[in-house]
């Protein structure tokens, strides 16, 4: 593994509400290495979606901490691209202007990332739809705009939950093809998190299997396939093996039963 | 070969037509309304005879309508500026008032019961109190028209404010911005679309604050008009103060409608069935 990028020691997330106790995430160590993509595979509701808030600084933590390049995170950490499952785009800004949307808040200058934001749509396809409006999209079509808008200030670390999740089968896989050839062309760290073993397995150089709430690492899974992947690989008896095994940590926790 | 030809220029023809007609639709059919009733109302009048002191017919409404324009038009500036006056004030006190509302829970703990039980009030039981502290002029007339329209405005602008997604807000956190930024950038406009519900809501309560003030005391305004004319059993000048009124009120609503258009463009469009998606 190369130098680690984000530390998890000992985190842990309570949330508590007037009568309810709620532990979401259970004591986990973790690094992410530079250049790493990782992906976080669980049930849903085990606390994979709060992991990333902790590391993203959007919430505190009741235990433990988060360091990234070796310092503390205490509030938003804002050197990064987060992509959510929904897509998060702004209803009145034009695809462009959704894409410029980080460069405005963070006032930089908005004529020098024009350029990079245009050639960041075209490198997913959407070159043209410029001026389009999100209502104007498909959800394939937003979410890869959502994709643009988390890299166009090229940040070093890309955090994202679940981002294909309300998308279809067949859109699905072409993005899982777009996010891996961008990963292969700029390396940037990765955090995907994923309830699909497919997806988690054929992006990642790290698995990290969740169990149910609360939330821990159960395996940690090295991926040792070539790149590019192709979709077909999906097939090949080295990528069964490792989905296997995923699978067998979801049997061990109860979460599938086949008769 | 010739009706090949003919084909083809209907072919063209027709779907051009077809979209002015449907352009047209929208403002065809309330004018089409409004002349068959009007047709009708005339028809009774004259056919049944009734009486131009219990209901004047559309023609003599027009004929007043015509010969006392001078007097309407002076009167429509001065309930014109009631309820604006009282407008405006709503939208400068009833936005930011909704703002705090969700980003100061302090102020909707004290402020909120106290708005809503305010508004179980009658208004037009306590316009005669505000006549008596400000006088029969313009300020009670437009502290009337505020105190009926600033309540929607209040609500919908809560309401907008509080239905922003909460990944939104965490995606522009994480660019670093600011509470302020995340109020610009994305709550405040998100909100725009229920804000202009709001205004609309207020806009033809602010109309009725300005009559109610009129009513209660005044000696100008089109409220006053109607109070003098049903006095004298001018039946015939009611109705036309009344048309005034309503025209004043339309059009009032409609440059709200445009100014709207020109502002959510994108919210506009979104809702138009038409649009569709790709």
């Amino acid at each position: 593994m190369t130098a680690p990028f984000v530390t998890l020691d000992g985190v842990e997330k309570t949330y508590r509400a007037p009568g309810r106790v709620l532990r979401a995430l259970d004591r986990t160590t973790f690094t992410l290495g530079r250049g790493e993509f990782v992906s976080i595979v669980g049930p849903s509701g085990c606390g994979k979606s709060t992991l990333l808030m902790l590391i993203a600084g959007l919430i505190p933590a009741t235990a433990g901490a988060v360091a990234i390049q070796g310092e503390r995170v205490t509030r938003p950490y804002t050197d990064v691209g987060v992509v959510f499952q929904q897509d998060a785009l702004l209803a009145w800004r034009s695809v462009l202007d959704n894409v410029l949307l980080q460069i405005d808040v963070r006032r930089l200058p908005r004529r020098r990332y024009t350029e990079t934001a245009h050639a960041l749509l075209a490198r997913v396809g959407l070159g043209g739809f410029e001026a389009y409006y999100p209502s104007e999209l498909s959800g394939g079509m937003r979410q890869r705009v959502a994709l643009c808008r988390a890299l166009v200030h090229d940040p070093p670390l890309l955090l994202m939950d679940e981002p294909f999740g309300a998308l279809d089968a067949l859109t699905r896989d072409q993005m899982v093809l777009d996010l891996q050839r961008l990963w292969l062309e700029e390396r940037k760290t990765v955090l995907f998190i994923t309830h699909s073993i497919w997806e988690a397995i054929f992006l990642a150089d790290r698995v990290v299997v969740m169990s149910p709430r609360p939330g821990r690492i159960a395996a940690v899974l090295d991926v040792d396939l070539p790149r590019p992947r192709r979709l077909a690989h999906r097939e090949s008896p080295e990528f069964g093996r490792y989905a296997a095994e995923v699978r067998e940590h979801f049997r061990a926790f109860g979460l599938l039963t086949e008769t | 070969m010739s009706a090949e030809r003919a084909d083809a220029a209907l072919d063209t023809d027709a779907p051009a037509s077809l979209a002015w007609g449907a352009r047209l639709a929208p403002y065809l059919c309330p004018v089409v309304t409004v002349l068959g009733l009007i047709v009708a109302w005339e028809t009774f009048t004259r056919a049944a005879r009734i009486s131009r002191l219990l209901l004047p017919a559309p023609s003599d409404i027009a004929a007043t309508l015509a010969t006392s324009l001078p007097l309407l038009a002076h009167m429509s500036v001065i309930t014109a500026s009631e309820f604006l006056l009282g407008f405006a004030l709503s939208v400068v006190v009833g936005i930011p008032l909704g703002a705090l509302l969700v980003h100061a829970r302090p102020v909707e703990l004290a402020v909120y019961p106290l708005l809503v039980a305010s508004q179980t009030i009658p208004k037009a039981a306590i316009a005669p109190i505000f006549v008596v502290w400000l006088g029969a002029g313009l300020t009670s007339k437009v502290l009337i028209a505020f105190t009926i329209a600033f309540f929607p405005i209040v609500i919908d602008t809560a309401v907008g404010l509080r239905a922003t997604p909460p990944e939104v807000v965490n995606v522009v956190r994480s660019m670093g911005a600011t509470p302020l930024q995340v109020f610009r950038f994305v709550r405040l406009p998100n909100a725009l679309p229920n804000i202009f519900g709001g205004l609309k809501v207020a806009s033809t309560l602010a109309v009725v604050g300005a009559i109610v003030g009129e009513f209660v005391s005044a000696e100008k305004g089109l409220g006053y008009l109607v109070l003098v004319a049903n006095g004298e059993l001018n039946t015939t000048l009611v109705f036309a103060s009344v048309v005034t009124l309503s025209i004043l009120g339309v059009v009032f609503y409609f440059l709200l409608e445009l100014v709207e258009r020109s502002v959510i463009r994108w919210h506009v469009s979104a809702r138009r069935p038409e649009t569709g998606t790709l």
